[in-house]
């Protein structure tokens, strides 16, 4: 609403009745209230998930969620990164977990900024604009499929031609997983390159243009380096949504909960320990308040990448507008 | 001799040129290739055991025979509870921040709020669900009523809400935009004809902004509907013999109706089942693939029909635009 718009309601509120004015003011604090949803939804998830972890953190310590040291049978002490809460001596390491949603994040993160922005830069600067109109809702429908169907292609077909081709020490592992999450990632990663390239002003393409370079010059040495804040956002976000991807990883990985830096071995990453744990749990027990602290770890970390990309975002906004 | 070097030079930089932009094409061409491949690969060998039967039947025989009928059925309750939840909510929340609400500290709060949950991984949400749905929100109800374990316990009305919070987002983003597509001078002349600000947002705002509001319903419910990681420990069955229907009587004859205190069966729960815990995946391949193709063509002909109402919408904001 802006400045002349409010004057003339002002205005205008004057004339008619007392009564309706109510009425919409009613009307305004109803859709307000509504709108607080937003807020009162993350705002209970931040403090669920806070209050749940403390319980966590009393109950079992903190120093349990990073390794556990045990004596070995010569008398020195090792520390072990370890996810076994349900054995007669519980392991709660987080490391062992975050390592492995890295393991499975990190390659499908690299594999789907190489394509995705080949893609985007394809959608953006090559395509004619008729194929682009077409191949635009083609991202994005696959941007749609869900993610167990991604999870059992990639247990159908994907584990059996990797096995043939890598012969891995295990079947499912955390190649397969991040070969999945890329499929994912890199529509995500197409379209936000896409949308980048094109907020770069055409006055920068014509310049280049009529300064002798050719296309790829352009592309390589003006537009890229112009849109280089928005393809770092759209590489975080993709980041982000493969640290958040669960079926996928829970599918495919093998869920092995041993601290692994193969990326050729079974593992186990956080979402996946979550959902395979989190029906069985009973209610109360110290397992039940460590998975609480996964998902702490979980919402934090997104949150932190996702409040980066958009400082990113935002700084370029400003930048192109001036 | 400079000149020839020049020439060269101008040679070798147009030729990597063309290099660079070939394996982007390539690129390109290879994830449309592996994409097809899997959709071909699915389509070719779920088609083989989709027929009438396989869509209305009960799973038999160790989940080995018949059909998914429930898992259909399933899927469709908790998408529909789902919308109940979370479009008057959306829809409602965008019409305050686009017609009402001045750029002040509580409106970027709800506008970083909405981000945010876009942001959170689904199993996150899912976590609240279970903890916040079932043991605080349902375990009160029970207690309130006096229903003993009706609602503190997994089932479809805390999966759909759990849902529902997940797309939430989604549809609060999508109507912003409709809404914030509509010209302004379009909302001048309702004023000047002396319509209210609710008048000019019933009778003007909406009715365009319609079909664009649809395509974020429509994108939302397909996100939903795929979406399986956050109910995984909210109701989803492995196998019911029984529909999750209740009769409600109503003296002389009985209404089915969806019973949202039960547990339920879903597509894409009965996929990771049966790919991930059966005793003989290669036994059930076919009806993996099978329930496999439903599920993704269900979602792909909402993303369709979205891709279609946001093409009618801006044909509409054209004719609109000009005039």
């Amino acid at each position: 609403m802006n400045v002349k718009e409010e004057e003339f309601i002002s205005q205008y509120s004057a004339a008619v009745s007392k009564k309706k004015l109510i009425k919409e003011k009613l009307i305004k604090y109803f859709f307000m209230i509504n709108s607080l949803a937003a807020i009162f939804l993350i705002l209970s998830i931040f403090i669920f998930l806070l209050y749940e972890s403390y319980r966590a953190f009393e109950q079992i310590g903190i120093g349990e969620f990073i390794g556990k040291e045990i004596s070995t049978p010569g008398g020195t002490a090792k520390t072990i990164y370890q996810w076994y809460p349900t054995s007669e001596e519980p392991r709660y390491s987080i490391i062992s977990l975050l390592v492995g949603s890295l393991l499975t994040a990190l390659p499908a993160t690299l594999i789907s900024a190489l394509f995705g922005i080949a893609v985007g830069i394809y959608l953006s600067e090559i395509a004619s604009s008729r194929s682009r109109e077409i191949l635009k809702p083609v991202i994005e429908i696959f941007a749609g499929i869900p993610t167990v169907v991604i999870g059992f292609i990639m247990l159908a077909i994907g584990a059996t031609v990797f096995n043939d081709l890598f012969h891995p020490p295990n079947r499912l592992n955390a190649f397969l997983a991040s070969i999945g999450l890329s499929i994912i990632c890199i529509p995500i990663v197409a379209s936000l390159t896409e949308e980048a390239l094109r907020s770069v002003p055409n006055e920068l393409r014509m310049a280049s243009y009529s300064l002798g370079a050719n296309k790829w010059q352009t592309i390589k040495n003006v537009i890229l380096p112009a849109a280089i804040s928005g393809l770092s956002a759209a590489i975080i976000l993709g980041f982000g949504r493969a640290v958040g991807e669960t079926m996928i990883v829970l599918m495919a990985s093998g869920n092995a909960a041993e601290l692994t830096f193969n990326i050729f071995r079974s593992m186990r990453s956080m979402t996946a320990t979550i959902a395979a744990e989190m029906g069985e749990v009973s209610f109360e027990s110290n397992h039940y308040y460590a998975l609480f602290v996964i998902g702490m770890v979980l919402f934090v970390s997104t949150f932190i990448l996702n409040l980066i990309a958009e400082l990113i975002l935002n700084k370029m906004r400003k930048k192109l507008r001036s | 001799m400079s000149d020839i070097k020049d020439k060269l030079g101008m040679k070798s930089k147009q030729l990597g040129g063309i290099a660079a932009i070939g394996s982007i094409k390539s690129l390109t061409l290879i994830i449309f290739l592996v994409l097809f491949l899997i959709l071909g690969k699915i389509f070719v060998e779920g088609i083989e055991v989709i027929n009438w039967d396989f869509l209305i039947d009960s799973p038999r025989n160790n989940m080995t025979e018949g059909g998914i009928g429930p898992a259909i059925f399933g899927t469709i309750a908790v998408s529909i509870l789902m919308l109940l939840f979370a479009v008057p909510i959306g829809v409602f929340s965008a019409i305050y921040l686009n017609e009402y609400a001045t750029d002040n500290l509580l409106t970027r709060l709800i506008r970083a709020s909405v981000n945010n949950l876009a942001g959170t991984p689904s199993i996150v949400i899912g976590l609240f669900g279970f903890g916040f749905f079932i043991l605080v929100v349902g375990k009160s109800i029970d207690h309130i009523l006096q229903t003993g374990l009706l609602f503190g316990q997994p089932a479809m009305l805390w999966a759909s809400a759990t849902l529902a919070v997940l797309i939430l987002p989604t549809i609060i983003v999508t109507t912003l935009e409709a809404l914030n597509s509509i010209p302004y001078s379009q909302r001048a002349a309702a004023y000047g004809l002396g319509a209210t600000k609710w008048q000019t947002i019933k009778y003007v705002v909406i009715p365009q902004a319609k079909p664009g509001i649809l395509t974020g319903v429509i994108l939302s419910l397909s996100r939903g509907t795929g979406e399986i990681a956050p109910i995984l420990f909210l109701g989803c069955a492995f196998f019911l013999p029984e529909l999750p229907i209740a009769q409600i009587n109503m003296g002389l004859f009985s209404i089915p109706m969806i019973n949202p205190t039960d547990q339920f069966m879903h597509l894409a729960y009965h996929i990771f089942i049966l790919a991930t815990q059966s005793t003989n995946p290669a036994l059930t391949m076919p009806i993996q693939y099978g329930t496999t193709l439903i599920l993704i063509m269900i979602t792909l002909l909402l993303n369709l029909a979205a891709i279609i109402y946001r093409y009618k919408f801006r044909k509409t904001l054209e004719i609109t635009g000009k005039g």
